[in-house]
């Protein structure tokens, strides 16, 4: 697809030639992830996360449609039926455990995998489409998981909606009326309950879509690489099929190998214990915390507690949430840097692991309670977090002077072996 | 434009930021947060040891059934165990004809209707029957108990941090007030029908001290029913009402996971394998 080099699909078997004519679809298949997709030689395990996150939606969707078979979307029941799936049906406590842990683990293999991007610069052109698509899943995801969350109708599940509808109503105006429209009623009820059991089984499915456009968009220009240095030639790919099948297949047994062990042996480490207790609209939980994977926006929500001459602080929180993220589909215009590495990019290097460190920060105070010092450390790192993207990097890319990069993809591979192998001498050119 | 935008929006939320970090740390240096009475006094779970903790820990079986005596004797006079049915009382090593006859002798009875007249009435629970509620609803649970509703116990273990140690520490904990606490917060005085118990979220609940002496049950295995053993046999059972499956789980995750161990060591074989030809020096 991508490069003139590809190999080409050519059925030996008449019938799988007969079924080519018709639907070339294992065509398809072999020019997307077969030896039909040429692939810069040199990935790292970074490069893993992609496949990774499309197991975890593989193993959301398998266990989430068996447990939605024993789930009673009504707010009577739902608390109940949870707990029923967990104790009465077979492997019912696995498919539970497996459910809220893998969504865990979904959102942990697309941190990574949005790091990986961030670092490398896989956002820049010609890839941005890719970036924007996955972005595009990322906000499904989090929709789809805090739907998910609301089902179980424990406590965190009910006052968790009550807190995230209710940043729809911080809008002036129609912010009520949203609110009441979304959840169906005054309060999260039987209707708050039902819509979200029903967007929660299609939006797996509107994400396995868009990845679809993901990937697409990601084979156009081909897949990037930790030097930043375009593809040249042949001896700079190799064919998707062996080579990164084969990695792919040990980084799943490393992924799975971590997953089982939490689902095992710490299946509600997690989770909220207060989602044990059944929802009950008149005991507000000491602390509402949304999961572990939301805390860093939760604490940019919570650091706004000055209101801006008429525009109340809550309205400011709800507006820096949602500015958090969108501001990242703006990235590839505001990184303008033509260096894509942050290897060869020591300014930007810097940066970068201090963001790392700020959004680990405000994950922290995200999952801690609203009080002194907390709000104080998520206002300093809020703010870095928006210097950083929207600030701090421009400048970077304005000022810094990049390392020399390698000349091909080939040159630095066989730099790193003649380093590895402990020879002096010079890396021939090609 | 993109980047004078994004600049003008990044300044102003920052900046804000900073005002508001500024605000923050005013009123946080002149008016110090006042330490809370709960801040000061309540005390995280007891350290107390179990057989199944650890990975590979196992239920006690004759633990679990000198816990479900406890429940049986003392809590279930006011706490239902809804989750929970007669029948998965096997897990606890007793048969067939024992989990039959503890049903039938359950004090407390199932709902049912009079088959004759409709009627609402009661019968003897069955082993499909899951525990019957001590109250018929949380009105009368209230109005029987200084106005607090006795919590559901089949989760209870899971709905708080280190659970097990929780229910432990907190039927062992009940207590006289601290008298520094007293003189520190002399608003603080645990109201007239509560119970002081540092183990406690807000320090004072509803519950009376439930295990209050030794001796409180008999256990038939001649084990010695002090007040600590009889709170940690009902804190096991407790665990095994929250997490029944919690032998399975385990064992299937050994399972599982030597599996992905040699899988994914083939996996590593094959790829080192796959590249040989492309990891070399030229």
């Amino acid at each position: 697809m991508s490069f003139p080099w590809a190999e080409h699909y050519t059925p030996k078997h008449p019938l799988m030639q007969w079924v080519d004519e018709k639907l070339p679809l294992p065509r398809l298949v072999y020019n997307a992830i077969g030896a039909g997709y040429p692939v810069p030689r040199n990935l790292n395990y970074f490069w893993n996360f992609g496949v990774l996150a499309g197991v975890a939606l593989v193993i959301q969707i398998v266990t989430g449609v068996i447990m939605a078979m024993h789930y009673g979307a009504n707010d009577l029941v739902a608390f109940s039926t949870v707990e029923q799936t967990m104790r009465d049906v077979n492997a019912g406590w696995l498919m539970r455990y497996a459910h809220a842990n893998g969504a865990s683990f979904f959102f942990i293999v697309v941190y990574l995998h949005i790091f990986r991007g961030l670092y490398f610069g896989s956002y820049k052109a010609p890839r941005e489409m890719v970036w924007l698509l996955g972005l595009v899943i990322f906000l499904l995801m989090m929709a789809t998981a805090f739907m998910g969350y609301v089902l179980p109708w424990g406590q965190m599940s009910y006052w968790g909606a009550k807190v995230i509808t209710g940043l729809f109503g911080a809008i002036p105006v129609v912010g009520e009326p949203i609110q009441t429209w979304l959840l169906g009623g005054f309060a999260p009820g039987n209707a708050s309950l039902n819509r979200f059991f029903s967007l929660h089984f299609l939006l797996p499915f509107v994400i396995a879509g868009v990845i679809i456009l993901h990937i697409w968009a990601l084979h156009i220009p081909g897949s990037s690489n930790p030097t930043g240095v375009e593809v040249q030639g042949p001896q700079d790919t190799v064919p998707f099929h062996p080579y990164y099948t084969a990695k792919d297949g040990f980084g799943v047994g490393v992924f799975l190998i971590l997953f089982t062990a939490v689902l095992f042996f710490a299946p509600n480490y997690l989770g909220h214990p207060d989602n044990y207790i059944e929802a009950n609209p008149l005991s507000t939980p000491a602390h509402i915390v949304p999961e572990w994977y939301f805390w860093p926006f939760y604490a940019i929500l919570r650091a706004f507690t000055v209101d801006f001459f008429f525009v109340p602080a809550k309205l400011l929180g709800v507006l820096a949430m949602f500015a958090s993220i969108l501001l990242l589909f703006f990235l590839p215009w505001l990184d303008t840097s033509p260096v894509r590495s942050g290897h060869y990019r020591p300014m930007f290097r810097k940066f970068f692991w201090i963001l790392i460190i700020d959004v680990l920060v405000l994950g922290y105070c995200g999952g801690a309670p609203a009080e002194e010092p907390y709000v104080m450390i998520s206002q300093l790192f809020a703010g870095y977090y928006f210097a950083h993207f929207l600030i701090i990097l421009p400048l970077i890319a304005r000022f810094e002077k990049p390392l020399p990069l390698p000349g091909s993809i080939t040159e630095s591979v066989l730099a790193k072996y003649a380093k590895a192998d402990g020879e002096t001498a010079a890396v021939p050119a090609e | 434009m993109v980047r004078i935008g994004a600049f003008l929006v990044g300044l102003f939320f920052a900046g804000w930021l900073f005002v508001s970090f500024l605000v923050g740390a005013y009123s946080y240096v002149t008016e110090p947060p006042a330490k809370t009475v709960e801040h000061e006094f309540h005390l995280a779970p007891k350290h107390v040891s179990f057989s199944f903790d650890g990975p590979f820990g196992k239920y006690d079986q004759r633990q679990l059934q000198r816990g479900f005596q406890v429940f049986k004797e003392v809590c279930s006079a006011c706490h239902s165990l809804k989750f929970v049915a007669f029948r998965d009382l096997e897990a606890l090593g007793y048969n067939e004809a024992e989990v039959k006859a503890i049903a039938k002798q359950w004090a407390i009875k199932t709902p049912s209707v009079d088959p004759a007249t409709g009627e609402p009435a009661t019968r003897d629970p069955v082993p499909a029957d899951h525990f019957p509620k001590p109250f018929a609803n949380n009105v009368a649970a209230a109005a029987a108990n200084n106005n607090a509703i006795p919590p559901d116990l089949s989760l209870m273990t899971k709905a708080r941090h280190h659970g097990t140690a929780y229910v432990y520490s907190l039927l062992t904990g009940f207590q006289e007030q601290p008298a520094e606490l007293l003189k520190k917060f002399p608003d603080s005085k645990t109201p007239e029908g509560l119970h002081y118990n540092p183990y406690f979220a807000n320090l004072n609940l509803a519950m009376a001290p439930p295990l209050s002496a030794d001796g409180q049950v008999t256990y038939s295995d001649g084990t010695n029913p002090t007040v600590d053993q009889m709170a940690q046999d009902v804190s096991a059972f407790l665990t095994w009402t929250a997490e029944p499956k919690l032998e399975n789980r385990r064992a299937a995750g050994l399972a599982t996971i030597i599996f992905l161990l040699i899988a994914t060591g083939l996996a590593y074989m094959s790829y080192k394998n796959i590249w040989a030809d492309k990891k070399k020096a030229a």
